[in-house]
């Protein structure tokens, strides 16, 4: 009979490894690479510090931080408020658990559309002859289309809210779940108000919620390349999109320099939202 | 008293309506469009209605379509292939956590670090080893890895949360009974997770299905659908992007309902079958 410890182990290694050596290994080596030094299409294995001082010296740097860190925040702050009302909806005004799954599989469903469709979806809508264009044509309120609807960091950030909310919903929705009937029917008795319940009550208790939603938000946010690059046709700049460019062009060590800055900052991120929830409780209660 | 909806329930549904729309507008464009006459373009109005965007996709010269036939296919076999490794790994790992052992922070941990590190970082890093290892990129090993390692986490925090609501007390009766490890997990564990089972063979082949940060410079030659996707996106200027949008649309919701109509097929079958040995 096998001890329940290496059974466990046993059960556990194949992940383990995973994690371990295509995860853990190549972030190390990540950071390892960033002080080598490069030629044309080659990785030099010298120690050189050329890559951070550039990254440390260079304008677009700060540049492509600042404008990530704006997407970041307006993205957070839309989708916490357009989050929070709809698992605030789902939990508390629709009453039937049968119409809660009806509404909640109905926000999921457009996500069975290949992601790059979902982009090039906004081309009949906000383009120079999209239907928002032609709308606001019509009703006389502006007197030519509106250029910057499409291929900016407007139609960036839209484009950002509509895939990224319901991965603020469900976290809110989860926390919200989880709140005791009886809590909320308490402060009713007690003549509390619905805006009283939710502001003393019910937003205290969906922080962990908020948090692991901010998580998935920012994440995704500072570290995607490809939505940047769709949805602004190349006139957007980030950290990642700047990786991905050195990436292309096979300049790894700059490449790698860049990468390692841009996780510290994800990273030192995360860990200050981890302090804040313990994420294993969450899950498992 | 009783069923009288607040004033905020009529402004909160409204709202919710307005944001399906927000989901769903673009979609209906894509299906609409889809079937824009010959004439048309990427945007309103229709002129006429046809099916000659689906059949530019089928024919051989495949204008602008790219290498979209064998890139599905690609993208089929790697997300069946990572959907099977999701769920054996993936079980075993989250069963690992019935029980308390050293190491099991590191692995829920590396998990966790594994969901948030952006997943071109990842892709990279791979890249990078594979490259210092002096080794040539392919799907069936780097490929498949790499997506293993978005697919993982996935599947370990669906199996937190069923193994979470379940009784304990279950698998102790089962052991007093005199049941074997094996027997404890076929005839008790197993039909009660099934559900999530099902769920993480879904989350395993959609998110294998929709993944290219990771996977894009490890996968070798031939690209699978998102990259050949988001190639072509840069160079649409016929409808015939949302023809593909359409198809692929209809195979998944095919997909995920054969998937739902098989599972609760196989849920029904074993009840009865319980039913008819105890009756």
């Amino acid at each position: 009979m096998m001890s329940p410890r290496v059974a466990s182990w046993l059960q556990a290694t194949p992940f383990a490894m995973i994690m371990t050596g295509l995860v853990l290994v190549p972030l190390g080596i990540i950071v390892a690479v960033s002080f080598m030094d490069y030629g044309f299409a080659e990785i030099i294995p010298e120690f050189y510090l050329g890559n951070w001082i550039d990254v440390f010296r260079s304008q677009l740097t700060l540049d492509t931080y600042a404008t990530v860190l704006r997407q970041a925040f307006i993205v957070w702050g839309v989708t916490l408020l357009l989050g929070f009302t709809i698992a605030y909806y789902l939990i508390y005004h629709v009453r039937s658990n049968f119409w809660r799954a009806i509404f909640l599989a109905a926000c999921a469903i457009p996500f069975w559309t290949s992601g790059p469709i979902r982009m090039i979806s906004w081309v009949p809508l906000l383009g120079r002859e999209g239907l928002v264009n032609q709308a606001l044509l019509g009703l006389g309120l502006i007197d030519a289309p509106i250029p910057w609807l499409l291929y900016s960091e407007f139609s960036v950030i839209v484009v950002y809210i509509n895939m990224l909310t319901m991965a603020m919903v469900g976290p809110i929705a989860n926390s919200m779940a989880k709140i005791s009937p009886s809590v909320v029917q308490a402060a009713r008795d007690q003549g509390a108000s619905e805006w009283q319940v939710i502001t003393e009550i019910i937003i205290p208790l969906v922080k962990p919620g908020i948090a692991v939603g901010t998580i998935f938000i920012v994440t995704a946010v500072m570290g995607d390349g490809f939505l940047v690059r769709a949805m602004s046709g190349n006139q957007v700049n980030t950290p990642a999109v700047a990786i991905m460019n050195e990436i292309n062009a096979f300049q790894y060590p700059p490449a790698a320099a860049k990468s390692v800055l841009l996780l510290v900052v994800v990273m030192a991120f995360v860990g200050v939202l981890l302090r804040l929830v313990d994420i294993r409780k969450e899950l498992a209660r | 008293m009783l069923n009288r909806r607040p004033l905020s329930y009529y402004l909160l549904s409204a709202f919710f309506a307005l944001f399906l729309l927000f989901l769903y507008g673009p979609m209906l464009c894509v299906y609409i469009l889809s079937f824009q006459g010959p004439e048309g373009g990427m945007s309103f109005p229709m002129r006429g209605v046809s099916l000659v965007w689906f059949q530019t996709l089928f024919s051989a010269e495949g204008r602008g379509v790219g290498d979209i036939h064998n890139s599905f296919l690609r993208s089929i076999r790697l997300g069946l292939i990572v959907a099977l490794l999701t769920m054996l790994i993936g079980v075993a790992a989250g069963m690992s956590f019935r029980r308390r052992y050293p190491g099991a922070n590191f692995v829920f941990y590396s998990a966790i670090a594994s969901m948030v590190v952006p997943g071109i970082f990842v892709g990279f890093g791979i890249a990078l080893t594979l490259r210092l290892l002096g080794l040539r990129p392919d799907w069936w090993y780097s490929g498949i890895g790499a997506q293993l390692t978005w697919s993982l986490p996935f599947a370990m925090l669906i199996m937190f949360i069923i193994l979470g609501r379940l009784d304990k007390s279950y698998e102790e009766a089962a052991t007093d009974l005199g049941a074997s490890p094996a027997q404890r997990f076929q005839y008790v564990i197993l039909p009660l997770i099934l559900p999530g089972v099902v769920g993480i063979v879904m989350a395993g082949f959609t998110s294998s299905y929709e993944e290219s940060a990771r996977a894009g410079l490890n996968i070798g030659t031939g690209n699978t659908m998102p990259m050949e996707l988001t190639g072509l996106l840069g160079a649409a200027t016929t409808p015939v992007m949302f023809a593909v949008g359409t198809l692929t649309t209809l195979f998944m919701f095919t997909t995920v309902i054969a998937t739902l109509l098989v599972s609760a097929r196989l849920a029904r079958r074993r009840q009865l079958r319980l039913a008819a040995q105890h009756g």
